[in-house]
């Protein structure tokens, strides 16, 4: 917005108004676009977004890697609750054994008398069940010896007891426990009094007490550097009931079995015997003193994994005593290398695609900036080609009156006695001035088209009329230059079609206007013909090129000059125009199709467009070169324009030319098919009022081209005469009698008579009646050739071409004395159509100003229309109070009291009320129009504003004041062309 | 027959003169073309209308001015009818200067204004003997029996 009002602020008064709206527009449709994209910081998103997911994937590490280390931890606690078990087990078992080998000492030593056991019966019992005890190095089995008995036990064994200290006989105590069995892996223990040593005495005193097997600390055994613990199990002398005191046990109590465990080698040997021997470490604790456990197997040095630790209870059977095994890993756990390649490689995923998220967001901001600042631009070269529409309207129609000035001041010079110099000076610079008037129109036109103020309107309109006008404009030049100028419109074409006349008609004035000048000599050929119809035709065609039959172009088109544009040759003409038996299928739109569409066709014999140069014909001040516009003028915007209008009318324009031979500019538009109940009454207002009094004639064309032969008798036709054509004047006079019966004339071709045919054999041959009428068809006659022609024979009356059906029909009425004479000479300009256009209007002029009145009038009542005047808005209304006679108002908008705009607003009101009545009363005879006075506004400066204040109030256009004759037929023409003439004025 | 095509040659003369001076400009040749033999005495009719009007408003302007508060509107509708007809009938100096007379209205301007009404009847006193001088002329053409040269 801030822009456009910049933009706006820029221009000055109106314009300004169109360069905002349209920014407006343009800004409010940009506006619906929204963006996701953050606009700045995207650096600082990256950095967030890595650091973020940092955390996530240190998150995600850890998840995977806590599951590794509780699989490597229940592994540990697995192994070694498997080691602690089986150590146990075998523990145990060794216990249950060393049990048995009590039961067996106190069974045949106690209760067999005498006893069955001695030594050697013990060592070999022992020797051959060791294997039964794979933890215990030997076992030995102690007597309970009193000091009382010390001498008879010495005595019946033979020894003295000793210590285990130092093997001495032990010195006296009240109690003795020798060893007397014992396996041979511990003979050396007979007779040491298991009392002696510290912790066996204590042992026994306390497997005694509680008749159960007991365990010692570990300790160094003896014979041998193992640390080992001690087992003894107590022998009763009887058996004792299971609730036996303390003392009973003690008083029964026979002696000791007791045996060592090589706790070290025994570990060590079960541990190899497991798999994952390498990587665990084992160690076994005495914890009976939980302050200071006792190892009992391992190093006590802290080796190994210490974070990861497994302790599992071990029970060997003695609740006095309680160990347990603690297991770690030799090596550190190794580094799950899952988790981290997943969060490693998931995190660098990751970052390129925040990476891959800052660059495009980085250039999606760039883009967007880039497109924003396009669509600045954009709005601002719209806003400048508005501007320069504006600016060329407004400077052209500035040009425009000084030019005039300068235009009159020159007619008024040339008027002068000049010397032959001066006046070519002058001469020239007429001519400059009316090409640069006739510039600035065309720029004008063209600057309406761009800034999209031109509407076309839909008013019908006979077709055939006004290209007969367009070549009536043309026909001047066209016989000075000697070039033959021809139209044909095809009998499929309506006659009536809707659309914008004024329109069709600048086209093809402009096309024809093109041809004119580039044409030397040769001829023009304006065609038109249904757009289906032709390319039906063309494709037929094309198959029939195909098979080769091709003969000279000459003589098969209108001059006998080649055309650009073959195709366009008699031999397929011929199919065009004959409108009956056609023999090509066409997919023709009928009654149901609303739309016609028309091609038009105009061909010339010029210098054709530069190969080079026809890219850009269509291209505004584009001529084919600079050299083109020194010797030929104009400015080349006219087909620019013709472009624009075409296809403003649905169609489209193209051309086909070939240097030095010529060009044919072909264009299609679309038009809607006239509804005949629409007009009152089409026949009178829209067909040029050709007269009737022709039709049933008959006429016979003498002519060798048979293109020309078909234009004249399109004409002909259209004034209802029959046509019949032949090939010489001798064929003429003697088909005179067959077909058609004698004719009422013959037209001969000016190059046909002169190729020698004699005329007198028509005279000699009239015979019957009245003899036909001779009429010569020429482009140009020079004096001596007209005497001639006089001399002749063509006494009757001579048609100068380019053929057009009033044209012909006043000859024709000339030459038969038929009807009553043409008023006044056929003139080929503007105000005899406008002198047609207004003749018997009654007009209106409101002004209320008596100069300017008077001038007005003056001007219209020239043109034949009758004038009433009014000097003020009210004394208009007074006179327009329905029903009234006006065909028109001219209306002055700045009045004192009531000014034109309001005027017409007031008769706007009056008419609509009028109207609503009449729709709700009865039908009478004049109601079938509604009431709707065509007001044009006259004022003295024509801008845009006005012109929509113009219409807004309902007017139906302007003229500029002082009166234009251009501009007052152009508007006249607008309402009058369409409307029927009043029945009234006769 | 001499002194016809002197008359006439003394006649184109003038009017080219009243042209290049800008006392007339393109619109009293459309005046003169809209002249025929149906309405011989057009221009003259034209001319001597506005001579009236202008006369009359003149004279509006000279009282209006001279009030004590003046009416700017009502003078300002005095030009622009004085405009309007000069411009109908191609008097380009009168013209130019209601212009400016405008101009001086709009801005509430004495001085101006009556400067311009000054300038305004010297113009039109001049225009109106250049007219009067160019239709003697033409009588005396057609009194001697040539026809009145027509200006393109």
């Amino acid at each position: 917005m801030k822009f456009g009002r910049k933009m706006g602020l820029k221009m000055q008064g109106h314009h300004h108004l169109v360069a905002v709206s349209l920014n407006e527009q343009q800004l409010g449709t940009k506006r619906k676009y929204t963006s996701y994209i953050p606009r700045t910081n995207q650096g600082k998103y990256l950095v967030l977004w890595i650091i973020v997911f940092g955390f996530a994937a240190i998150y995600v590490y850890r998840c995977i890697d806590a599951g590794h280390q509780q699989r490597i931890q229940e592994g540990l606690v697995s192994m070694c609750d498997q080691r602690a078990r089986m150590l146990q087990d075998q523990f145990s078992v060794c216990v249950n054994h060393v049990h048995a080998l009590a039961v067996l000492v106190s069974t045949f030593h106690y209760y067999k008398n005498p006893s069955v056991i001695d030594q050697d019966t013990f060592a070999e019992y022992t020797a051959r069940t060791a294997f039964e005890r794979p933890l215990l190095s030997g076992v030995a089995y102690a007597q309970r010896v009193m000091n009382s008995e010390r001498e008879d036990f010495e005595g019946q064994h033979g020894g003295t007891i000793r210590t285990m200290a130092n093997k001495e006989p032990s010195p006296h105590r009240d109690e003795y426990a020798p060893v007397i069995f014992s396996q041979e892996t511990v003979s050396y223990l007979n007779l040491l009094d298991m009392m002696s040593g510290e912790e066996d005495r204590e042992n026994i005193l306390r497997a005694r007490s509680t008749g159960k097997a007991v365990l010692t600390s570990p300790f160094k055994l003896l014979g041998s550097h193992h640390l080992g613990v001690v087992l003894t199990i107590p022998v009763y002398k009887s058996k004792l009931p299971p609730n036996a005191s303390v003392r009973d046990r003690i008083e029964a109590t026979a002696g000791y079995l007791g045996g060592a465990f090589d706790v070290e080698s025994l570990v060590e040997n079960l541990l190899g015997q497991l798999a994952g021997n390498q990587e665990i470490i084992v160690k076994v604790y005495d914890v009976t003193n939980t302050s200071d456990p006792l190892i009992m197997y391992g190093r006590q040095t802290q080796e190994g994994d210490q974070t990861r630790v497994h302790v599992s209870k071990l029970d060997f059977g003695d609740p006095y005593r309680k160990h347990q095994m603690t297991c770690g890993y030799l090596h550190k756990a190794p580094i799950s290398w899952t988790a981290t390649t997943t969060a490693c490689l998931g995190y660098v995923i990751v970052i390129l695609a925040g990476y891959m998220f800052y660059t495009g967001a980085i250039h999606i901001v760039q883009v967007e900036d880039d497109f924003h600042t396009m669509q600045q631009l954009k709005v601002r070269a719209e806003a400048a080609d508005v501007a320069k529409s504006q600016f060329l309207a407004t400077v052209s129609h500035e040009i425009r009156t000084p030019m005039n000035g300068i235009l009159g001041m020159l007619a008024l010079l040339l008027d002068t006695d000049l010397s032959s110099t001066q006046r070519d000076y002058a001469q020239t610079a007429q001519a400059c001035g009316r090409a640069l008037i006739t510039l600035i129109n065309e720029v004008l036109d063209r600057a309406k088209i761009e800034a999209g103020k031109l509407e076309l309107e839909a008013v019908p309109f006979d077709l055939r009329s006004i290209l007969d006008d367009v070549l009536s404009l043309f026909s001047e030049k066209s016989r000075n230059k000697g070039i033959e100028l021809a139209v044909l419109v095809s009998d499929k074409v309506p006659q009536i079609v809707m659309g914008d006349s004024g329109r069709f008609r600048q086209v093809i004035t402009n096309l024809v206007g093109n041809s004119v000048k580039f044409t030397e000599q040769g001829h023009i050929f304006v065609q038109v013909h249904l757009a289906e119809h032709c390319k039906a035709v063309q494709d037929a065609k094309l198959d029939t090129c195909m098979n080769g039959i091709s003969k000279g172009p000459q003589s098969k088109t209108l001059s006998g000059r080649e055309a650009a544009d073959d195709r366009n040759n008699w031999d397929k003409f011929k199919h065009l125009i004959a409108d009956e038996e056609f023999p090509f299928q066409v997919v023709t739109s009928d009654g149901n199709s609303q739309s016609v569409n028309l091609m038009v066709s105009v061909e010339d014999t010029g210098i054709g467009i530069p190969l080079h140069a026809q890219e850009l014909v269509f291209m505004p001040f584009m001529q084919a070169d600079s050299s083109t516009s020194r010797h030929y003028g104009g400015t080349g915007i006219g087909l620019s324009i013709s472009k624009c209008l075409v296809e403003l009318m649905g169609g489209q324009i193209s051309f086909v030319s070939r240097p030095q031979i010529g060009s044919t500019f072909s264009f299609t538009a679309k038009f809607k098919r006239c509804e005949k109940n629409t007009i009152a009454d089409p026949k009178r207002s829209l067909y040029d009022d050709l007269p009737t009094s022709f039709k049933g004639l008959k006429a016979t064309v003498v002519d060798t081209k048979p293109v020309r032969a078909a234009v004249t008798r399109y004409h002909l036709k259209r004034l209802g005469v029959l046509v019949e054509v032949v090939n010489s004047i001798k064929t003429a006079v003697s088909a005179s009698c067959s077909c058609l019966g004698q004719p009422d004339m013959i037209l001969v071709e000016k190059d046909v008579w002169l190729s020698g045919d004699d005329l007198n054999s028509i005279q000699v041959s009239g015979h019957v009646l009245k003899p036909p009428k001779i009429i010569l068809l020429a482009t140009n006659v020079t004096g001596c050739e007209f005497d001639k022609a006089k001399a002749a024979g063509f006494s009757d009356t001579l048609i100068m071409k380019p053929l057009r059906a009033s044209m012909v029909a006043a000859c024709l009425q000339q030459v038969l004395g038929t009807g009553k004479a043409e008023q006044g000479k056929v003139m080929a300009n503007g105000s005899v159509y406008l002198r047609g256009l207004l003749r018997g209007r009654k007009i209106l002029v409101v002004d209320d100003n008596r100069v300017n009145r008077r001038v007005a009038a003056g001007a219209l009542k020239k043109f034949g229309a009758e004038v009433e005047c009014a000097d003020s808005g009210k004394a208009a209304l007074d006179l327009l109070q329905i029903p009234h006679g006006f065909d028109a108002c001219f209306m002055d908008i700045q009045m004192p009291e009531m000014d034109g705009f309001e005027a017409t607003r007031r008769i706007r009101m009056m008419e609509s009320k009028i109207n609503e009545q009449q729709t709700g009363g009865p039908m009478d005879s004049r109601t079938t129009s509604e009431w709707h006075l065509p007001i044009l506004a006259m004022t003295a400066d024509v801008i845009q504003a006005t012109f929509e204040e113009c219409q807004k109030s309902g007017m139906d256009g302007y003229v500029s004041k002082p009166f234009q004759e251009e501009n007052l037929y152009q508007e006249v023409a607008k309402f009058f062309e369409s409307k029927p003439k009043p029945v009234t004025v006769s | 027959m001499a002194a016809v095509s002197q008359l006439q040659r003394q006649f184109v003369d003038y009017t080219t003169s009243l042209y290049n001076e800008e006392y007339l400009d393109d619109q009293f040749t459309q005046l003169q073309k809209l002249q025929d033999e149906s309405n011989p005495d057009f221009v003259v009719e034209v001319v001597s209308l506005f001579f009236e009007d202008s006369e009359k408003l003149l004279n509006n302007l000279a009282t209006a001015l001279q009030q004590t508060s003046v009416d700017y509107k009502q003078v300002d509708s005095h030009v622009h009818q004085f405009k309007g007809s000069s411009s109908s009938i191609g008097a380009k100096r009168v013209t130019n200067v209601c212009v400016h007379f405008r101009n001086f209205c709009e801005e509430k301007n004495l001085d101006g204004c009556l400067r311009c009404l000054q300038q305004v009847k010297h113009e039109y006193i001049l225009v109106r003997t250049k007219l009067e001088a160019l239709f003697r002329l033409e009588q005396q053409i057609l009194q001697a029996g040539g026809s009145v040269p027509v200006m393109e």
